[in-house]
């Protein structure tokens, strides 16, 4: 081997590990294009997220509300870091924010968690919030979760798939049985149920977030079952979506309103609209209102409380008009104290009533799911 | 439901033939080349940034080609005049290849990409059964299917093929008739790359029509894994690639069916599948690779 001077290799050394050190001001250098010009703003507040702003789903959902928060509030100074992972690394970005004067920071993964609160004990006068995890145990008083009800539009979604369907068989492709998917996928069929009670929902699931080989036999395989309607529970969505329209079946979206990858077959889809929730927490941490409200807690909303930022996306060429008058017509019964997509009875697949008639479960309980409604075909592992 | 299965088992499986005749490629010339996860990714990108960028998913196709073999000179210099161990080498390709297309990856997650057009051959697409399964396509499966038999004949009926193995197994002797091993295994390596980008560009503009960070979720892995439980011969790979991705079609097609098993035993079945059914067709294991493979030759 020829023989470079060990100098050299121990230079060439040192030089990676310096660029390995200061990789963590890159991901923030690439959020200062997100920063506004400094005016005399006097309240700055940050945005962490765990993917890139443009993934079409999750993370642009939250990089929108980012941008609402912008132009809801000009004299504030909106910070944002993407591809913030869920580790240290989170909390070594928002202790930069905070040296940038950041006084509320939205963590905005399931796994910010602990970084979140790690930095809420170090810095007792900003306010951290987390989107969709749970603090357990005493909630510190400058800190809170906050998410919506995911299923609610999953429910009217269903009514426009099950009125749409003309093989009433719908399709779900999901990664993983969480309770959110749980939920998820019952609302879905109980929604196609409450406007055709022939509809069934058969789930796939490919225990990833994101396969797109598996996606594409996923759909495929459920496509060859006569499935006319497709929807999922993926971080990915253009998989499945294209796949649909290319077969020319429907499509229910979820996350993001991918309508132009389905111009024939879009029905709905359930996505997110975080600037009115992001608004008031704003305005909350502003007045100075925050210890005690009701962000200061495991705050989760949905139709019935208030403003649901997980929302139902624009109708596609095919939903007829009698469909988006049922869909409103439920919307509003939703947000009513009977109103909910699992009020009993509701039965599960083996036919046993799990809810009985005239109850209506709460948010919480809902969020604790385990099992599938009759009508969905499936097996949900345990 | 044979038919479906069948049909998922070649639409999937074209990626990683490609992928697994690159490593064998490689591999009969004495090179592990563990980055082929890697070239894969690149191959992915590479097309399907190229394609939307200028609307042609042919020219998106050789961008793969490209970008495969790129990432694949990475390990032959390093391995091939660094002498570097191998494995490890390969892994790290594979990591740089994995972080390089997740960051240029990022502005094209989401957007909808021209796709590689699917070529239904008239009359013979009709055929009952083996209609859909085998004329239904786009152009690169219709290619995969004779890349195999393509990959033996080069390997055992031409002076080129010969070269190739002598590489691999003697290359000392090699050297003795005047050609350069060091040479031969480069254009090996940079093969293998160019195939395993060529299986990733299938991926992303004509199986999937997506690009998303890590799509290849170890396809690269399972096509070197698949090369050595092939014993190194392409027809073997060819048909263990199609019971892979057969495999994952049938545990799909089974839960669309409402099949009540345990979601686990239907995850593992591919890998489960591949591993029983190829370790029983092969009688020469590990001994049966070629003999100089991994040496380090001090040309």
């Amino acid at each position: 081997m020829p023989r470079i001077p060990r100098a050299l290799a121990a230079l060439l050394g040192l030089s990676l590990v310096v660029a390995a050190c200061g990789s963590d001001d890159e991901t923030d250098t690439a959020s200062d294009p997100g920063t506004e010009a400094a005016g005399d703003a006097d309240v700055t507040v940050g945005f962490i997220y765990v993917g890139p702003k443009d993934d079409f789903g999750y993370n642009q959902a939250v990089y929108d509300g980012s941008q609402v928060i912008k132009s809801e509030f000009p004299d504030l100074e909106v910070l944002t870091a993407e591809n913030v992972p869920e580790d240290d690394t989170a909390a070594t970005t928002m202790e930069q924010m905070i040296d940038k004067g950041a006084k509320l920071i939205f963590a905005t993964s399931y796994g910010h968690l602990d970084a979140a609160l790690k930095v809420a004990e170090e810095h007792p006068d900003v306010v951290v919030v987390q989107q969709g995890n749970t603090i357990a145990g005493d909630i510190p008083e400058n800190s809170g979760t906050y998410f919506g009800t995911v299923y609610e539009p999953m429910y009217l979604a269903g009514i426009a798939a099950g009125a749409s369907t003309k093989t009433n068989k719908l399709g779900y492709v999901y990664a993983f049985p969480i309770p959110q998917t749980i939920a998820n996928i019952n609302a879905f069929e109980r929604g196609a149920q409450s406007v055709n009670p022939e509809a069934e929902t058969i789930t796939v699931s490919t225990s990833s977030w994101c396969d797109p080989g598996k996606q594409q036999a996923a759909a495929e395989s459920l496509l060859s079952q006569d499935v006319d309607v497709l929807t999922q529970h993926q971080d990915c969505t253009s998989t499945v979506i294209q796949a649909a329209e290319k077969a020319g079946a429907m499509t229910v979206g979820y996350h993001a309103d991918a309508s132009s990858l389905a111009p024939e077959g879009w029905l709905t889809g359930a996505v997110w609209d975080w600037g009115p929730l992001y608004t008031d927490i704003v305005k909350t941490v502003l007045a100075g209102d925050f210890v005690g409200s009701k962000y200061n807690a495991n705050f989760r909303v949905g139709y019935k409380t208030g403003t649901n930022p997980f929302v139902l996306a624009d109708f596609g060429p095919d939903v007829s008009a009698d469909t988006k008058a049922k869909i409103e017509e439920a919307q509003a019964w939703l947000a009513t104290d009977e109103g909910s997509p699992f009020a009993g009875p509701v039965s599960d697949q083996s036919g046993k009533v799990v809810i009985d008639d005239g109850v209506v479960p709460t948010y919480e309980e809902n969020d604790a799911m385990d099992f599938f409604v009759q009508g969905v075909v499936g097996k949900l592992a345990q | 439901m044979l038919e479906a299965v069948l049909t998922g088992a070649v639409a999937g499986g074209t990626s990683l033939v490609f992928a697994g005749l690159g490593e064998l490629v490689a591999e009969r010339a004495g090179v592990i080349n563990l980055g082929t996860e890697g070239s894969m990714l690149c191959g992915a990108l590479a097309a399907y940034a190229v394609g939307i960028g200028t609307g042609n998913p042919w020219l998106g196709v050789v961008a793969g080609l490209a970008a495969g073999a790129a990432l694949a000179a990475v390990h032959a210099f390093l391995v091939l005049h660094r002498h570097a161990n191998q494995i490890a080498v390969g892994l790290v390709v594979s990591f740089l290849g994995l972080g390089l297309t997740a960051l240029f990856g990022q502005a094209y997650v989401g957007q909808g990409v021209e796709p590689l057009a699917t070529w239904t051959i008239p009359g013979l697409s009709e055929l009952p059964f083996l209609g859909s399964i085998l004329f239904d396509h786009d152009p690169l499966t219709y290619l995969s299917f004779t890349a195999g038999p393509l990959v033996a004949y080069v390997l055992w009926r031409t002076r080129a093929g010969l070269v190739l193995r002598s590489a691999g197994e003697g290359p000392e002797v090699l050297e003795i008739y005047g050609t350069s091993a060091r040479r031969v295994r480069w254009l090996a390596v940079l093969a293998g790359g160019a195939l395993a980008g060529l299986g990733g560009a299938q991926l992303s503009t004509a199986a999937t029509l997506n690009w998303s960070e890590g799509m290849t979720v170890g396809r690269g892995y399972v096509a070197v894994a698949l090369v050595i439980f092939a014993g190194w011969h392409p027809l073997k790979l060819a048909g263990g690639a199609y019971l892979f991705s057969g495999a994952i079609a049938l545990q799909l097609q089974l839960q669309a069916r409402g099949w009540e098993i345990s979601r686990y035993l239907l995850e593992a079945l591919p890998y489960v599948t591949v591993l029983v059914v190829l370790a029983l067709l092969s009688q020469r294991r590990v001994h049966g690779g070629p003999a100089a493979l991994q040496k380090v030759f001090e040309g």
